[in-house]
């Protein structure tokens, strides 16, 4: 197994709300996450909203502060602790770490050109010394996400959803990083064109050697595109494995619920699939024992009162659920 | 039987700073009561607009084409909705005969107003029910969507409720009025796979319970295979083609939809590779002459798909698609 670009041992981020100043109360929003993110992989984490998946990508970003645990960055050139950062390694750290937005149409700003806007990470970091230098660097992202000179010129109003994605995702390449943090990335566009940017996210990955997090609510398309996939629910994982692994030997009742909630291109076909009822519970008033446990049709008392562990087994798969192996059995799920 | 609702060549263009846009062009179909259509397509298709039509909701820069009728026959009226002229007059369609669900649920909702008094007022407006009754029946169909303690959700403002739960009052909002027609734009875009999973549910049950037609707008066409009855699909203001669920999904007859099915990530065919469909959607202010999909086409077959409009042909019983590969000019 290839070395660890990001590595995560018990990752919390805590958020204060409200309450009074010496009662505060405590948002959990990522508890206790230990992940290990492979360089060149493309790493996916799934869940619905309100899960802690685009919290986990900010505080891998240090965008976010950490509360407990430790993460760390190490490309072989350089090596930090995301948890303890200076200013002057946080401002390198942004060149070696990069966030492509869900939000086309929000995370472009129509009073620049496209140029300025791929441009200004460089100006911003200082990497080019010229604005020759930073047009021949432009250019060449441009290039690489199929922008050409004359879309550079224009500004961001009169591109489709699909080509402001570029954009974006040229800003984000501008720099060279190492890690690129993708939030929902595809979530904006329609079919016709999430295909393209997600084969666009691909061949660049591979051109590049990137090491890509991809966050996405859509099990298929993460499915597509990722060799590695985490599904979190309520700030925790509760599973995650080789992509191929986590779709053929599916453990964890939650996974398999959002399989079979995603609806099917067969207008005949059986819902043989198992419904979830209610909806995910308020992340300040966590459910006890297995969080899940309030929508899981499996539960049990055990459920109600212990913390399911992690538990990690062979192909690198690890589920958290209790009775996962009974439940291999059911087959109705 | 008479359909519920009969669009015939709804034709709609908007005049803007850099020129006139034909946002429908020739849009015609038509559902009876208890049928639900789909209707398909990318951002910039028409959908919305195609939507906000039949209730006479459009911007004041719209102009219907002369030839274009909107026809709604319910037991009570019988008119042409594009025939209305005054505020008066249109109310009984807005609201009334016809419901309107919107994509977004937190937008939808006035914030500052409690949830309960939102649906009363529009009770008040529709119907000739005192205020008690109002909050009655308000209470009984925020029962009836699977709100639990729905007597105190009542009280409730938009932002105390979750995204599933806004999206529920906002139909359990569309239906008290017993509309005949309910048009959903986008209903489960914004929502969970789990949440959206339970919304279909709910509204095929409603359709049973309540007799009604829905206009099903979604860009997704396997939230299409599991809810409607018949699709059209639309492209650039056109419908392209349109035809029962099963067989606009299992054969599709015109490329773009044969486009759109193998642009989907298919969950037992991880292997191969997404296929997109090559290109951007033109701006309505660039339409291409001819069939309006000519630029993104990989079937083109001749000069004839930029020169004309193609026809529409049945391709197998009750399934249309407007496409040249099916029209005698290119054998001609």
């Amino acid at each position: 197994m290839t070395e660890a670009l990001i590595s995560t041992k018990d990752l919390s981020v805590e958020f204060l709300i409200s309450g009074s100043l010496f009662k505060p109360k405590v948002l959990k929003a990522v508890d206790g996450i230990s992940i290990d993110i492979p360089k060149g992989s493309f790493f996916g984490v799934v869940g619905e909203s309100g899960s802690g998946k685009t919290t986990l990508g900010r505080a891998l970003l240090n965008a976010v502060p950490i509360a407990n645990g430790s993460a760390t960055y190490d490309d072989g050139e350089m090596k930090y602790d995301l948890a303890k950062m200076t200013s002057t390694e946080l401002k390198d750290y942004r060149k070696r770490a990069q966030l492509i937005f869900q939000d086309p149409y929000a995370a472009l700003s129509p009073r620049m050109t496209v140029r300025d806007i791929i441009a200004e990470p460089l100006e911003v970091m200082g990497l080019t010394k010229s604005r020759e230098e930073t047009d021949k660097v432009v250019r060449e992202i441009a290039a690489k996400c199929r922008l050409n000179l004359e879309h550079l010129r224009r500004f961001p109003h009169a591109f489709s959803g699909g080509q402001r994605q570029r954009i974006s995702i040229a800003r984000a390449l501008v720099s060279r990083p190492q890690f690129i943090v993708a939030d929902e990335s595809v979530a904006a566009l329609d079919v016709s064109i999430q295909a393209d940017v997600l084969n666009l996210l691909k061949s660049i990955q591979v051109d590049m050697g990137l090491t890509f997090m991809f966050i996405s609510h859509d099990l298929s398309v993460v499915a597509h595109t990722c060799d590695h996939v985490a599904v979190m629910y309520l700030g925790r994982i509760v599973e995650s494995a080789p992509t191929k692994e986590l779709f053929n030997n599916t453990r964890h009742p939650y996974t398999k619920a959002l399989f079979s909630a995603i609806p099917s291109l067969d207008p005949d076909a059986e819902k043989t699939g198992q419904r979830l009822y209610g909806e995910i519970p308020s992340p300040t008033n966590q459910p006890s024992g297995c969080t899940f446990h309030t929508r899981c049709p499996f539960v049990q008392d055990i459920c109600k009162q212990q913390v399911p562990k992690l538990e990690v087994s062979d192909k690198g798969h690890s589920v958290s659920c209790h009775r996962w192996k009974e439940l291999m059995d059911v087959a109705a799920l | 039987m008479k359909p519920l609702i009969d669009v015939q060549n709804l034709t709609l263009l908007f005049d803007t700073d850099e020129g006139r846009i034909t946002a429908v062009d020739d849009v015609s179909f038509s559902i009876m009561p208890g049928e639900i259509m789909g209707l398909v397509g990318e951002s910039g298709s028409g959908k919305s607009v195609t939507a906000k039509s039949l209730m006479y909701l459009n911007a004041p820069n719209a102009n219907y084409a002369d030839e274009s009728k909107i026809l709604l026959n319910t037991e009570d009226v019988s008119l042409d909705v594009l025939k209305l002229t005054t505020q008066k007059q249109r109310n009984v369609v807005r609201g009334g005969a016809i419901s309107m669900i919107f994509q977004e649920p937190m937008a939808s909702f006035a914030p500052a107003i409690s949830i309960g008094k939102q649906m009363v007022e529009q009770l008040l407006l529709h119907t000739d029910m005192s205020k008690a009754q109002c909050k009655e029946l308000s209470i009984e169909m925020l029962d009836r969507v699977g709100i639990s303690d729905a007597s105190s959700r009542f009280n409730q403002y938009a932002f105390e409720l979750s995204g599933g739960m806004r999206q529920r009052a906002m139909i359990a909002m569309a239906l008290s009025t017993k509309p005949k027609l309910l048009i959903a734009d986008e209903p489960t875009t914004a929502l969970d796979v789990t949440i959206q999973a339970q919304v279909i549910d709910l509204m095929r049950e409603l359709v049973d319970e309540f007799r009604m037609g829905i206009l099903f707008i979604t860009h997704d066409l396997g939230v299409i295979a599991q809810t409607a009855d018949k699709v059209a699909v639309m492209y650039l203001g056109r419908i392209v083609e349109q035809g029962l669920v099963r067989d606009v999904i299992r054969t599709p007859s015109h490329p773009y939809t044969q486009g759109l099915l193998a642009a989907l990530p298919k969950m037992d065919d991880l292997e191969s590779p997404l296929k997109p469909i090559p290109g951007d959607i033109p701006s309505p202010l660039e339409r291409p002459t001819g069939c309006v999909f000519n630029t993104r086409c990989g079937q083109v077959v001749g000069d004839v798909c930029r020169s004309k409009t193609p026809a529409w042909t049945e391709t197998s019983k009750d399934h249309f698609g407007a496409c040249h590969l099916y029209t005698n000019e290119v054998n001609g």
